[in-house]
């Protein structure tokens, strides 16, 4: 029982037809095993571990709860759509001089929820970062490297919006 | 200690390579943040099929029969497997050949892998499970660890996987009336890896009938030797290729779905690919055995230790995996790292029908440091004595022997790594962040009834294999046209050693432009496995001799064309210059024609443990220590951990960052295991195999981690000096939250994980009905 007549995603700016897809795959099914962007990451699929963060529209969602049909007509930005074409952003930057990769299965779901965070917010607080991405679970790092790479990533960023 | 950012400009303008103390970048940073990097869950073939795994329900059960063709007349489904096609060994196993790759006849876990399929999508796979027909035949599962010596054996090879008696000094040392004695029964539970990588790997059958495997492993020889005898496929036809490796931590030092893959891709003639969900890896890998520990320490009213006895019981579940080598670890570390004159420790670990227990970051020695840091915190209040003065006055010291007897003959320096913890400022402060309370916004019952507490644990444990295993890595350096070329198998599982061959390789040739070829089987020897805190010491020692060996061949022809010794000629920024000037040439015209080596690094010779536990079984050894705050609510129960402070024992620095995410990464397992952490096992069944019901520390649930100090006492040996360190962190971190929690609540919580019912049920008995 496929859906035959399809559905579109507008994924990274691009818009891209699935076709074949079962009625229950989830986002995260879809990018990965369908539309080959294998950068948002399964680690749990009940929504506890952030490892598949990407954006819809303006919300930071978990994509292995979301139903791939269910965000037709919305944009979904994934890790793969985080930097612009052979450039790094702040945030990526700041992961790598922090010293926050390690096995990097975590990676991108936390990059993605950074992102949106000092989006919202160019300055947080320390207990604000950490509540911010509490739902994202990194089991390498105990977290130090990654909120030292928040750190740089808001102090770049700001240092970019002040002339 | 100078950071120097690689990949910055030089003076003259000239770029530098990798070199050892500085923050290296990792090679694969870039794609680990763009999503690029091909973990072994993202491997894709546009022919591939999935492949899923039917799990047994019971903890313990007879398999009357199985009838596998509904699932194989399903739409889709390409194969069905079960014991009867496997074609080889019929069992597996690192150290005893014990675990059925498909169960026959009885399965001894929950979760034991009973049948496999391949199809064309995971959904149908998942619905051919469904299909299969298996007559269970349950019976009593075997799951209390103490009755498992006397209970009949649920496995041809018996319930009991290896007993230690370890007996050191006067076995009569205890037997005088002026001693302070104390004695204590503690638990560890079992604690889950929880890499975020779930197994995953592809299969891709070749047309020589053999088999290419995809998969993240911390050992891909150890994994190709035990695939190919279930495959009965001599070596050369199974090739394993490291894929992205998730994170290890030990959960993958044993085979999961390495030989199912490769079984399915063989009777399908399709790549497969299979990755487990959260659920499935926590039945799909070996756990931190849980133990059973009964201390009794023996000292002089000054605060000498005079003895220590103890009784280890681990629970190693249905199968041997490295359980042995785990009880021995636990067993030769048992008295913690302290100087003891007498010591009798009784180590078994048995066989039960509860999940398979083997490896996990700290190795036996997370449990044993939990029971002798309690201790010596009991001693020390029996004594009236500080704590921390208790522990330097008894701390271990190079010439000392261990309880084994083994001279340490290495540095451990462990007086220095309790003294500068226990002496750094803190920097915990209170805060009247919500937030920042037990439990987080708005679950402490009363803010006024929090209770802060402090204390300092210490631990150590071997690096690298030990009772006289024969333990190698082999590398190969290729240095052409001025670029070195490093073959080495190490399996990069997130630790960084990918940086630290870079880093290796620029300091000895002076070279900045190295190549790391992939990691596989078939172009170089065994690296030996990704844990035991060895990959540094021993493929970064092959890498070293490799490209040691290079050089001096290089060195050598233009030390004789030239008439100059040898030890005038240097390897700097891709150039061999002379030191007194004379000659300046350039590496990449040098090596048009290749000077390669191939080499295999082996650490000193160990051996075996005799009788009483006795003989220089292992290599050489490495100390952390934690101080930890804390603050308890003990109305609720729970546990705020406020700061950590660490100081650890490192022989060299070789990439401070790395350091730094090994010393934060272990202590967060660490802080997992003292008061969250727990596989939850009720008759043999898991009951939270999730990580909604698992729970590991969030970004919430870590405090800060300050570095007192990373103690540089260059160790023999060991390349560069540099000891390993990703395990110690793991070990005493546990220790010192419990203690700290014990210290603001005056409990003697005997038990990690501490649960809030360990705390609020025993603190306030007219408020519940335990005590």
């Amino acid at each position: 029982m496929t859906n035959e007549s399809g559905f579109s995603l507008s994924v990274n700016g691009r818009s891209r037809s699935v076709v074949d897809a079962l009625p229950g795959e989830s986002l995260l099914f879809v990018l990965r095993e369908r539309l080959g962007l294998a950068g948002s990451k399964n680690a749990c699929e009940e929504g506890e571990c952030g490892s598949c963060t990407v954006r819809l529209d303006d919300e930071t969602v978990c994509s292995c709860l979301v139903l791939a049909e269910a965000a037709a007509g919305r944009q979904v930005m994934t890790i793969e759509g985080l930097g612009s074409e052979g450039d790094l952003s702040d945030v990526q930057q700041a992961f790598l001089d922090a010293g926050a990769v390690q096995c990097g299965f975590c990676t991108p779901g936390l990059l993605m929820a950074i992102d949106a965070l000092l989006e919202n917010d160019p300055d947080p607080d320390d207990l604000t970062v950490r509540e911010a991405i509490s739902g994202n679970l990194c089991r390498c790092t105990g977290y130090g490297r990654i909120l030292d790479a928040v750190d740089r990533a808001a102090e770049a960023r700001q240092a970019e919006a002040t002339p | 200690m100078t950071v120097v950012e690689t990949g910055a400009e030089t003076d003259d303008g000239t770029s530098v390579g990798p070199r050892i103390g500085e923050n290296a970048p990792r090679p694969d940073g870039v794609p680990k943040v763009t999503g690029d990097f091909a973990f072994s869950s993202d491997l894709h073939h546009d022919r591939m099929l999935w492949g899923a795994t039917l799990r047994s329900p019971h903890a313990a059960a007879r398999i009357g029969g199985i009838d596998t063709s509904p699932a194989l007349a399903m739409n889709g489904v390409h194969a069905v497997l079960t014991h009867a096609d496997v074609p080889g060994s019929p069992t597996y196993g690192l150290e005893h050949r014990d675990q059925p790759v498909l169960a026959g006849d009885v399965v001894r876990y929950e979760g034991e892998p009973v049948a496999v399929v391949a199809a064309d999508h995971p959904d149908t796979a998942r619905r051919a499970l469904a299909a299969i027909h298996v007559d269970w035949q349950p019976t009593e599962p075997l799951v209390d660890p103490a009755l498992a010596e006397t209970a009949d054996p649920i496995h041809p090879d018996g319930n009991v996987i290896r007993r230690i008696h370890l007996r050191h000094g006067d076995q009569a040392a205890a037997q005088r009336d002026d001693l302070v004695s104390v004695e204590g029964t503690y638990e560890v539970g079992m604690q889950d890896q929880a890499f975020l990588g779930p197994e995953s790997g592809m299969a891709v059958p070749d047309e020589d009938g053999g088999v290419d495997l995809y998969v993240a492993t911390q050992w891909l020889h150890v994994d190709r030797d035990q695939v190919a005898a279930c495959l009965d496929l001599p070596h050369e036809k199974v090739r394993l290729t490291l894929a992205g490796v998730g994170g290890a931590f030990g959960a993958r030092e044993d085979l999961s779905l390495h030989v199912h893959l490769c079984l399915l891709a063989l009777r399908s003639g399709r790549p497969v690919k299979m990755s487990y969900g959260r659920e499935e890896s926590f039945h799909g890998h070996v756990h931190r055995h849980p133990a059973r520990m009964w201390y009794r320490h023996h000292a002089t009213t000054d605060g000498d230790l005079v003895r220590v006895e103890a009784h280890l019981l681990l629970d190693g579940g249905a199968y041997a995996s490295s359980s042995g080598a785990v009880i021995a670890n636990a067993t030769c570390f048992a008295a913690g790292p302290y100087m003891v004159p007498s010591v009798e420790i009784e180590g078994v670990v048995v066989r039960t029908d509860n999940p398979p227990c083997g490896a996990m970051r700290g190795f036996g020695a997370v449990q044993t440091c939990f029971a002798h840091e309690a201790q010596m915190d009991r001693l020390a209040a029996a004594l009236d004595m500080d704590p921390v003065a208790l522990r330097l006055r008894n701390a271990l010291e190079p010439g000392d022997r261990l309880a084994t007897g083994q001279v340490i003959t290495g540095t451990l320096p462990v007086a220095e790594v309790i003294r500068a913890c226990a002496d750094h400022p803190s920097a915990a402060v209170g805060s009247d962040e919500p937030m920042a309370r037990p439990g987080g916004a708005g679950r402490t019952a009363d803010a006024e009834h929090v209770v802060r507490g402090e204390a300092v644990a210490v631990g150590f444990k071997n690096l690298m294999f030990s009772e006289g295993f024969d333990d190698s890595s082999a590398a190969r350096c290729v240095l052409h046209h001025g670029v070195a070329t490093i073959t080495c198998a190490c399996a990069e599982v997130g630790q960084g050693f990918v940086t630290l061959a870079r880093q290796i390789a620029g300091e000895v040739l002076g070279v900045n432009e190295i190549v790391l070829a992939p990691v596989e089987t078939t172009s170089i020897g065994s690296a030996g496995s990704t844990s035991a805190s060895r990959q540094t010491w021993m493929s970064g020692g092959a890498v070293q001799l490799a490209c040691e060996t290079v050089r001096r061949e290089l060195l050598a022809g233009l030390a004789t064309t030239h008439g100059l010794p040898i030890d005038d000629l240097v390897m700097v920024d891709g150039r061999v210059r002379s030191l007194s000037g004379d000659l300046d040439l350039s590496l990449a015209e040098l090596t048009a024609e290749p000077v390669e080596a191939d080499v295999v690094h082996r650490h000193a010779p160990t051996s075996t443990l005799d009788a009483d536990g006795q003989g220089d079984a292992h290599v050489s050894f490495a100390v952390s220590a934690h101080r930890a705050i804390v603050d308890v609510d003990p109305d609720l129960g729970l546990v705020k951990v406020v700061e950590l402070t660490t100081a650890q024992d490192v022989g060299r620095v070789l990439h401070p960052l790395q350091a730094l995410g090994q010393l934060e990464g272990g202590a967060a397992q660490g802080v997992g295991l003292a008061v969250m952490e727990e596989v939850q096992v009720a008759n043999g069944r898991i009951r939270n195999a999730s990580f909604t019901d698992y729970l590991i520390p969030t970004a919430l649930d870590m405090p800060p981690l300050e570095v007192a100090a990373l103690i540089e006492q260059p160790e023999p040996g060991a390349p560069f000096g540099a000891k390993g360190i990703g395990e110690p962190p793991s070990i005493s971190s546990t220790a010192a939250v419990a203690a700290a929690v014990r210290d603001a609540t005056g409990l003697d919580l005997p038990r990690v994980p501490v649960r809030p019912s360990d705390i609020c049920l025993v603190a306030n008995p007219e408020s519940g009905e335990a005590a």
